[in-house]
């Protein structure tokens, strides 16, 4: 095999600078055909994932975003209509409400779980007993499905029989928390099963992050005098700056595919006070067959991702090299 | 959970004046001095009193599942939904397991939770397998072109799965997949490798070189370098990956939902059926047995795993 020819020849066969400087050695015409066998199992094995990367990734979606300049409605088909569905989703009401309950969820969501997690994080931090118990019990709702999460919570919440009846026969008569019936704020209560699921995987990853710091800063920060609040503001969060853009960019992507945790606790309900935009999509799609209006709105989806990973990209690899 | 006990009453045997080091863990807070705190600070009264607090609510909505799930109707009628049952009766998770019904099924979360078994060995196998190898060819044998196709793969994790949806549909039908406990295995294959793949990168890449070096002079080729080496000395990572899988996949709504048929849904899909469905009275407690019952494999897999599953997410979580 041309892997074993090379390895006898002593070389590295890691990188393609490797190969490089082997280059001018052979010579250059006899050598060009066997550019491709070189490495061959290697190249073999990654037929998976080029692959994935290339038909999943790359084909698919740019699939979905030519299909969605057409009018197809229960097959695919190519006529195409320009901008009509992007026209037509922009004016249906169901896609308005989807992007606003999307926006407050997704807005809340965020401050709430960067500082919950943080605030949970900075609690665990001072060396307390117990601090694995703790762990513990704040990261298992994670490990639940969405579904197991909505549902659990929609049964907290029904105001028949839940927390409102519980708190009202404790003598508060005028109590009411009826959230998932209530069309105004129903996001938030699909919001506090969101953050009861997803604080635990935050706080793990600040927790990490407050790990990392150096002692010595807080042993400087104590001689000087700072308050430990203050040395947290106005320190640590800003040493840690790395790991609350990974908490960002994770629970952003996060909330652009909520989709289960409102299935199971709401349905979109009531009405269509909690829809969403991936309940959306998928509803168009597989329930009204209405194709070309489902491939508009997913492409909406993808391109709200891409306003948030592109400077994310080019803050994160836009200095270095890439790889 | 049975380590986290132990951990903390050796730590309470621990001599006073050692409590401050915290075990022998790194002191993030700079010295503290010699003096040795009072056991009932104010300070600490206040932080342990916080927490307990916020793991009392953590801890509530399990807690309300269980308690819901032995007791009868009439009492969750009456009663408060945070009391503990009066009466302890088993009938919601014998009719949550078998009896349950969905639409015209009435054989209970069972078959849901065997497709989901069905679903799972596959996905978890195959998934692994073939991220473990993509991820050893990037670490050790890269190509011209091979970092670009990494990096397309760990920015398609990011892609909303709704615009893959239907074009995926198209390709599993045209395979023939499409409808069918393979095609669905396939997808999860497929959604899967950008984390295991940089997971598997990521350690593969931080195991010393010279291993391979001295492997390849001895005339191993790529796959004898990987089982021969690699895989061995990964034991540990490849039990991250399951832990990252099985809990994943087992999880799953959306694929479940769109690439099999209704008889052949996953447990999460059936239990949204039966808890959700508009038809009959609603049994709460028989809802709440169901919901536990597919929490249940998580749930283990989590307690059992403890550190590793922190390692998987935390794996997932810090990009490379």
């Amino acid at each position: 095999m041309a892997v074993d020819a090379s390895g006898a020849s002593g070389d590295v066969p890691t990188v393609g600078q490797g190969a490089r400087s082997n280059g001018p050695e052979n010579r250059a015409p006899a050598k060009r055909p066997f550019q491709l066998f070189r490495n061959l199992n290697a190249k073999i094995a990654s037929i998976p994932m080029v692959a994935t990367a290339l038909f999943v990734f790359v084909g698919c979606t740019l699939w979905t975003v030519v299909y969605s300049f057409t009018g197809s409605r229960m097959l695919p088909r190519f006529n195409f209509v320009g901008l009509d569905q992007y026209e037509r989703l922009w004016s249906t009401r169901r896609w308005l409400v989807s992007i606003e309950n999307l926006a407050i969820y997704g807005v809340c969501s965020l401050v709430f779980s960067l500082v919950i997690g943080f605030t949970l994080a900075a609690l665990l931090d001072q060396k307390i007993r117990f601090e694995n118990t703790f762990r513990t019990i704040i990261l298992y709702p994670f490990a639940l499905s969405f579904i197991v999460t909505g549902l659990v919570w929609q049964w907290i919440l029904n105001p028949e029989f839940g927390l409102q009846r519980t708190v009202r026969s404790w003598g508060f008569e005028s109590f009411t928390f009826d959230p998932l019936f209530t069309p105004s704020i129903v996001i938030y209560g699909i919001l506090i099963a969101a953050l009861w699921q997803g604080t635990g995987l935050i706080m793990v990853l600040m927790l990490a992050g407050l790990r990392g710091i150096d002692s010595s800063i807080w042993a400087a920060a104590r001689v000087d005098g700072i308050p430990k609040w203050k040395t947290y503001v106005f320190i640590i969060i800003p040493m840690m700056r790395p790991v609350f853009v990974t908490a960002l960019v994770l629970i952003a992507a996060g909330i652009i595919k909520v989709y289960d945790l409102v299935v199971a606790q709401t349905n979109g309900g009531p009405g269509i006070a909690s829809e969403v935009p991936a309940k959306y999509v998928i509803e168009t799609m597989f329930r009204a067959q209405n194709l070309g209006q489902g491939f508009a709105a997913s492409t909406m989806m993808l391109v709200t991702v891409l306003i948030i990973l592109i400077p994310w990209a080019y803050l994160e690899f836009g200095g270095k090299k890439r790889g | 959970m049975a380590d986290t006990i132990t951990l903390a009453k050796t730590r309470s045997s621990v001599a006073d004046s050692l409590r401050c080091q915290g075990a022998g863990m790194p002191d993030p807070n700079g010295p503290r001095g010699a003096k040795p705190r009072r056991r009932f600070s104010r300070r600490n009264i206040f932080l342990y009193g916080t927490l307990i607090l916020i793991g009392a609510y953590y801890l509530l909505p399990l807690y309300v599942m269980i308690v819901t799930s032995f007791k009868g109707m009439p009492e969750i009628r009456l009663g408060n939904i945070f009391s503990p049952p009066v009466e302890i009766t088993y009938q919601p998770w014998i009719r949550a397991w078998a009896e349950a019904c969905t639409g015209l099924n009435c054989d209970g979360l069972s078959r849901g939770f065997w497709n989901s078994v069905q679903i799972l060995i596959p996905s978890v196998v195959l998934s692994i397998a073939v991220a473990s190898v993509n991820g050893y060819a990037l670490a050790n044998w890269k190509f011209k072109g091979s970092e670009v196709f990494f990096t397309i793969l760990i920015f398609g994790a990011f892609i909303p799965y709704q615009v893959m949806l239907y074009p995926i549909v198209i390709l599993l039908r045209e395979l023939g997949l499409f409808g069918d406990l393979s095609g669905l295995v396939l997808v999860h294959t497929i959604f899967g490798m950008p984390i295991l793949t940089l997971l598997f990168r990521n350690y593969f890449t931080s195991l010393p070189e010279e291993l391979f070096k001295a492997a390849r002079v001895d005339g191993a080729g790529f796959w004898g370098i990987y089982f021969r080496i690699m895989v061995p000395m990964s034991i540990p990572i490849f039990v991250v990956a399951v832990i990252l899988q099985v809990t994943g996949i087992w999880n799953d709504f959306l694929f479940g939902v769109i690439y099999t048929r209704p008889d052949q849904y996953p447990m999460t899909v059936q239990l949204n059926n039966i808890v959700n469905s508009v038809q009959g009275v609603k049994e709460y407690n028989v809802n709440m047995a169901a919901t536990l019952l597919t929490g249940l494999v998580p749930l283990t897999i989590y307690f059992i795993s403890g550190k590793l599953f922190v390692r998987g997410i935390a794996a997932g979580a810090v990009k490379g």
